[in-house]
């Protein structure tokens, strides 16, 4: 593993995926949180899609979404997932392996 | 509260979403509840997939209800190959739209938990499913992994109160699995918590070497249902569950008449032989002839044009044509002919389900006149007294639910006392007619009495027989024997 300094990867490395049902007061409260974290750690080097399974129901299939709301790291790969609101901000740095579990 | 009940026994208020799965629609009055939730528990490899899989498809291929299988466990490809074997054409159902299938696949190690969430993922997923079919039916199979693929427990326990209320809404019948829990209890996760409508209980257990299947209805609300342990036969066709009859003792009953195939045995059952669709047991001690009497049965019947089973647990077929022919009874042109099936099995190959429900399914697929099956005790190693009275009790209500003149031959061991019916089912026949040998003078001489004989007038003298190259040769009474 590389060490908890950040590479420079080229922009747009980390495509990130937020599934909700609805915008429910939780939906909103997590898209906060992850856009909060994402500046902070991953600025002009992320894009987030937001997916409404109450619009969209056909995509909880492929990526296999149970929990909402859930948020999907397409790349860099492996894909990883992460449920709930995002409100432990430690845990989703270690879940999107932006900081190594070690260093928590 | 006294629950009125309609003719068909189903309790009004209650209405029943028939499974289609043989015998489970027969002890639950008419199938599952309609638009409720079940529960169907069991050990792992009791069949409880197969069970949930076979409502969804016979669901959608004779009730005109498609289907949603969800599947926690196995992929759908998995899935479609495992019951390709029943002869279920999954990718068929699918592509007809009366079938939808989801694989629900959770790593715990893939997903990292951060504040609240709920299950609304997979309610979604569930809906889209239903809708895209316009399902009637739902299974969950079995939505417990969700507890070893998401940490909260608390979280999950209220979304599964809250999804099987859901399905409840729906109004769609559901099946939902869970594996049987510890310590006696019905499931690991307590899901009979929820899920209390209706509860099926899978049991699958080996006992004396030989595997056998039970299936019971712990729970049944507001329904009638059968409370006993049934055995239940996976086999190509699917699941079958073995009730003991639902038409209880009002099968119709016949007055006409049937041959023995021995001339002078007939003219001693009133000059008619057995009643048409009668029970006849045939004991005896070893080689006093009960093969030849319950074959020259079979010859008879055969003569008559019509269809005969014979169910061999003791020897090969070739073996009995072979023997027969000694005493002039011809078997093997009744077998060409079609007329004359033989079904050979050791009776220790199977457990006794497999034997019932061998013999269930050659009965419906020959639809056979007369039955022999030679003999009855040898099932005796196979299982218990007990059980091989309850089979045979199931045996021969099934056969006289169909009109079939059965002939059991019993093999009763030196030691006992000629009346001692080693099976217990004696009782359970309507004619019996004992057959033994006595030693006199350097000579053994072949004696056979009926000793009942329901409904009819009969001979009660001890008469000699032959076994001769041109058939069973019983003494005419002239020359009369020992009486009683």
């Amino acid at each position: 593993m590389s060490p908890t300094a950040i590479r420079r990867p080229p922009p747009k490395e980390w495509e990130l995926r937020l599934y909700i049902a609805g915008k429910t007061p939780r939906a909103i409260k997590a898209f906060e949180n992850l856009r909060t974290i994402c500046e902070e750690h991953l600025a002009g080097r992320y894009a987030i899609e937001i997916i409404d399974l109450l619009e969209k129901p056909t995509l909880a299939k492929g990526d296999q979404i149970v929990a909402v709301p859930t948020l999907v790291r397409r790349l860099p790969e492996p894909v990883r997932k992460i449920i709930g609101d995002l409100s432990n901000t430690e845990r989703v740095l270690v879940g999107l392996d932006i900081r190594e579990r070690a260093a928590v | 509260m006294k629950i009125r009940r309609t003719r068909s026994g189903t309790a009004i208020g209650i209405r029943k979403c028939p499974t289609g799965i043989r015998g489970l629609d027969e002890i639950t009055k008419g199938g599952l509840p309609q638009g409720r939730p079940t529960l169907v528990c069991g050990s792992a490899g009791s069949g409880k997939t197969l069970l949930a899989m076979e409502f969804i498809v016979r669901g959608a291929r004779e009730f005109n209800e498609p289907g949603v299988f969800m599947s926690f466990e196995e992929t759908t490809d998995e899935l479609a190959d495992n019951v390709a074997s029943l002869g279920f054409n999954l990718p068929v159902l699918i592509a007809r739209k009366r079938l939808a299938l989801d694989y629900v696949r959770i790593e715990r190690s893939e997903i990292e938990e951060t504040g609240e969430y709920d299950l609304e993922g997979l309610f979604v997923r569930l809906a889209q499913a239903i809708d895209s079919v316009g399902a009637k039916r739902v299974a969950l199979d079995t939505v417990e992994a969700l507890f070893a693929g998401l940490p909260n427990e608390a979280i999950l326990r209220a979304e599964l109160r809250r999804l099987f209320r859901w399905l409840k809404q729906r109004g769609v019948t559901a099946v939902i699995t869970a594996e049987q829990g510890r310590n006696q209890n019905l499931t690991r996760h307590g899901l009979e918590e929820y899920v209390s409508d209706c509860v099926i209980f899978l049991d699958h257990r080996v006992i004396n070497q030989i595997a056998t299947r039970r299936l019971r209805i712990i729970k049944y609300r507001g329904s009638v249902h059968g409370t006993n342990e049934y055995p239940t036969m996976i086999d190509e066709r699917g699941m079958s569950v073995l009730p003991i009859s639902s038409l209880g003792l009002a099968y119709r009953v016949s007055t006409g008449r049937v041959s023995t195939g021995v001339a002078t045995l007939d003219e001693m059952f009133g000059g008619k032989g057995y009643y048409r669709g009668s029970s006849v047991l045939i004991s005896g001690t070893a080689g006093t002839g009960k093969t030849s009497f319950a074959a020259a049965f079979a010859d008879a019947a055969c003569r008559r044009g019509e269809r005969c089973l014979f169910l061999a647990l003791e020897e090969a077929p070739a073996q009995i044509v072979r023997n027969m022919a000694s005493i002039g009874l011809k078997l093997r042109p009744w077998v060409q002919g079609g007329r004359l099936r033989f079904h050979a099995v050791r009776s220790t190959l199977y457990g006794l389900e497999q034997h019932l429900v061998a013999i269930h399914k050659h009965v419906s697929e020959f639809r056979p006149h007369c039955v022999v099956i030679d003999p009855i005790t040898n099932l005796t190693t196979v299982g218990d007294p007990t059980e091989i009275t309850s089979m045979m009790l199931r045996v021969i209500d099934f056969l006289k639910q169909h009109g079939v003149t059965a002939v059991f031959t019993s093999l009763t061991t030196g030691g006992h006392a000629e009346q001692f019916s080693e099976v217990g089912i004696s009782s359970l026949m309507d004619t019996w007619l004992l057959l033994r040998q006595s030693e006199s003078g350097g000579d053994r001489t072949r004696l056979l009495y009926i000793l009942k004989s329901r409904g009819m007038a009969h001979s009660s003298r001890i008469r000699e027989f032959w076994l001769t190259d041109k058939g069973i040769r019983i003494d005419d009474g002239a020359r009369a024997g020992v009486r009683k």
